[in-house]
């Protein structure tokens, strides 16, 4: 076998293309599984390359794959990185030697405004006609020669799914490598004379003036309407009442089949992850280093790798929602809500989605073109309550409130479930509104938004971006997670204690109390003891910053239960309630509990999601106000809460307390 | 007379795009050119974004934005 790896072949060829014009599908099938993605050097768009090998010949290519491209003029980011990678200007990256032009067919117009810039640069270009089968079925006939020799560069029908016309594309290819590239003459004339105008926007009315020469030369129109299927979809997808209906009861679906389906998948890396460290206590000497491995490793890592499940299922389900061009509709239903506090209608998605896990959700932002808009969804995404906060809320209310009921019939456990819902929810929108209108202040963007016909996903991309963000999590989250678990282990590790006690769960409660987290925890209790909470909650706090689900494990074990407890053991329950002070009065009561939801659902306790925003916002500044402004804000809700509460307490106007 | 005035189901020609910002560009470059036809869709659920055709294909924009182009119907 030969090394694939990846930047040993010299030529390469960029794919350039309009977004939703089939181009992933192409790059998939000339690269097969020999990919890599990466970030250009300093900005967030993402750097996809793979190698292109060409049946039948010595020659490989690297091929690059663009990002999804409307035009060159550099107003976006993604059009500002491409054109440098185009005209070489990027470090460590040669000067692409040809390109190809993805161009979807049905929609020949639009596709081909890049095409005319990409001439006009003078690259070597051959045009792949993509979604062939589509504009046949709609009655579109385009003659290929006539586009070529109009154009002045090779075209191709390819039906990358199917394999057809890969071969041609590879002869095009090696054609266009060995001649001099042409501009058309006609393009050229159009384009000087338009110099002459006085608007600065007339070269973009002489390019679709010759397009639209090209067009008319080329494509000939069905007599009768062209009939859409896509049309028909939407008057059901967008309609104005049931379109919203269906979106909910989609995101119903997905939120379903992450709770439920990602829950077997999720137990099972857990005890996988459980018998590994046993596997390491027992084949390693006792002592540091087998505690190093099971309880920082393994433990640590796992705790994170735990998420996997749902990221991968809502991945799935992202991907199937873009491939069908639902995604664009989604943001369309939403937009006007989502304006209502400046962020973009695509937003919306990736917000919902955090409601299962925020880093998915902060992944998914990459659909959001505009800088601003994108980092501040990113900004809020965490707020949504996700699912690693059901184990905190879930010990809270089952030991403070469960069997009560409100208005005859309704749980208390149920509204304050949902209260913890909607706070989150109150606060997003609110910061997004205060950041829109302070830090991220900015003109607004234009919205215009394509709205893709609709079509099946192909399964291979569909798998392909589900492994692909996924992995990305796994390895570029993976080594601040390691460090971050390593570093929370030691603090809860050291400096070592000798006790007597005989018991092992008091054993590890009196080790925790005196170790460097134990301390860290009496150390912040004069800042949380305002909160109602005091050291053994503050090491809890301390230790949940890894995931917030580690309250729990930690709460048990400093209340010598044993770290296997989960919310609802009814040990640490007991053992919650039953807790006292010095003086002899309760740790907890119904109020200390609620003010510990309220920080659960605002503080930013959650390793992977910063390692993820440290990645999607490639900034450690935006990261750490992110870290400060929520742990800020997450203290005076809780302080609120306590003080608000013990006055109503204390006046005896309990509501429900 | 600008897209906004249009009602769903109706076409007109555009006479021009006003403002010179951003948002006037990226209009262009989706081929939302004088001399070219386009036909109100549908609206979003609150009256905001449109869906427009253009040039054979979709395209949403808000309606500060259907504002900004110029029009004539015939």
């Amino acid at each position: 076998m030969r090394d694939s790896n990846i930047g040993n072949s010299e030529i390469i060829i960029a794919l350039a293309g309009n977004p939703n014009a089939g181009k992933t599908t192409l790059f998939n099938a000339l690269t097969g599984l020999k990919q890599k993605v990466a970030n250009y050097p300093g900005v967030t768009v993402e750097r996809k390359e793979g190698i292109w090998r060409v049946d039948g010949s010595q020659t490989d290519y690297r091929l690059l794959d663009l990002p999804g491209l409307y035009s060159l003029d550099a107003s976006s980011i993604d059009e500002k990185i491409a054109l440098d990678v185009l005209t070489g200007q990027i470090k460590g990256l040669k000067k692409p030697s040809a390109i190809i032009a993805v161009v979807d067919s049905t929609n020949l117009e639009r596709n081909l405004y890049l095409v005319t810039q990409l001439i006009e640069h003078g690259f070597p270009i051959v045009v792949a006609l993509t979604m062939i089968d589509e504009a046949e079925k709609e009655g579109l006939k385009i003659d290929s020669q006539k586009l070529s020799h109009c154009l002045r560069v090779p075209v191709v029908k390819v039906n990358a799914a199917k394999g057809l016309g890969l071969k041609e594309l590879a002869e095009a290819v090696k054609e266009v490598l060995q001649k001099e590239p042409e501009i058309p003459e006609k393009l050229k004339e159009k384009i000087s004379s338009s110099e002459n105008g006085h608007s600065k926007n007339a070269e973009i009315f002489a390019r679709y003036s010759f397009i639209t020469d090209v067009v008319q030369q080329t494509v000939t129109y069905p007599n009768q309407k062209r009939q859409r299927l896509s049309d028909k979809i939407d008057k059901v997808l967008t309609h104005k009442f049931f379109g919203l209906i269906i979106l909910a009861l989609l995101l119903l679906i997905v939120f379903q089949a992450i709770f439920s389906w990602a829950t077997l998948p999720m137990e099972l890396l857990e005890n996988v992850f459980g018998s590994l460290g046993e596997l390491v206590r027992s084949q390693l000497p006792e002592g540091i280093i087998a505690d190093l491995l099971a309880d920082g490793v393994i433990a640590g890592v796992g705790a994170v790798l735990v998420f996997l499940p749902q990221i991968l299922l809502l991945f799935l389900f992202i991907s199937i929602l873009e491939d069908t061009g639902y995604m664009a509709r989604a943001a369309f239903l939403m937009d006007k809500i989502m304006s209502k506090v400046g962020l973009h209608g695509k937003a919306f998605l990736p917000l919902i989605s955090s409601f299962a896990c925020a880093i998915p959700g902060i992944m998914a932002t990459r659909t959001i073109e505009n800088p601003r808009d994108r980092l501040a969804t990113i900004l809020i995404a965490p707020f949504m309550s996700c699912s690693a906060r059901l184990p905190v809320y879930t010990l809270m209310i089952a030991a403070f409130f469960s069997d009560q009921i409100v208005l005859g019939f309704i749980s208390v456990g149920a509204v304050l479930m949902l209260a913890m819902y909607l706070l989150g929810i109150t606060v997003a929108i609110i910061v997004a509104f205060v950041l829109k209108k302070t830090l991220l202040k900015a003109p607004p963007p234009p919205f215009v938004m394509e709205l893709p016909p609709y079509r099946l996903p192909k399964l291979r991309n569909v798998v392909q971006n589900m492994l692909l963000r996924a992995w990305l999590f796994v390895k570029r989250a993976g080594t601040i997670i390691l460090l971050i678990s390593m570093i929370l282990w030691a603090l809860a590790y050291f400096p070592r204690v000798d006790n007597d006690a005989i018991d092992e769960n008091q054993k590890a409660s009196i080790q925790l109390e005196n170790s460097y987290a134990g301390q860290i925890g009496k150390l912040i209790e004069p800042a949380i003891e305002p909160l109602g909470f005091d050291w053994k909650i503050g090491i809890a706090l301390v230790s949940s910053f890894a995931a917030r689900e580690v309250f729990v494990s930690t709460l048990s074990i400093i209340y010598n239960v044993g770290k296997e407890a989960d919310a609802e053991n009814a040990t640490l329950i007991q053992a919650i309630r039953e807790a006292k002070k010095e003086d002899g009065s309760p740790v907890w009561t119904p109020l200390t509990a609620l003010t510990l939801m309220v920080f659960y659902v605002l503080a930013m306790q959650c390793m992977s999601t910063v390692a993820v925003v440290r990645r999607e916002t490639n900034s450690w500044k935006w990261t750490l106000f992110m870290i400060i402004y929520m742990t800020l804000l997450a203290y005076t809700a809780a302080f609120l809460t306590h003080k608000i509460g013990s006055f109503l307490v204390y006046s005896s106007i309990e509501p429900f307390l | 007379m600008t897209l906004a005035n249009l009602a769903v189901g109706e076409v007109g020609i555009i006479k021009g795009i006003a403002g010179d910002s951003v948002i006037t560009k990226r209009l262009m470059e989706m081929g939302v050119l004088p001399g070219v036809a386009v036909k109100i869709i549908k609206t979003a659920p609150f009256g905001c974004p449109i869906q427009i055709r253009i040039r054979e294909y979709d395209l949403a924009i808000r309606r500060s934005e259907a504002e900004l182009i110029e029009i004539h119907t015939n």
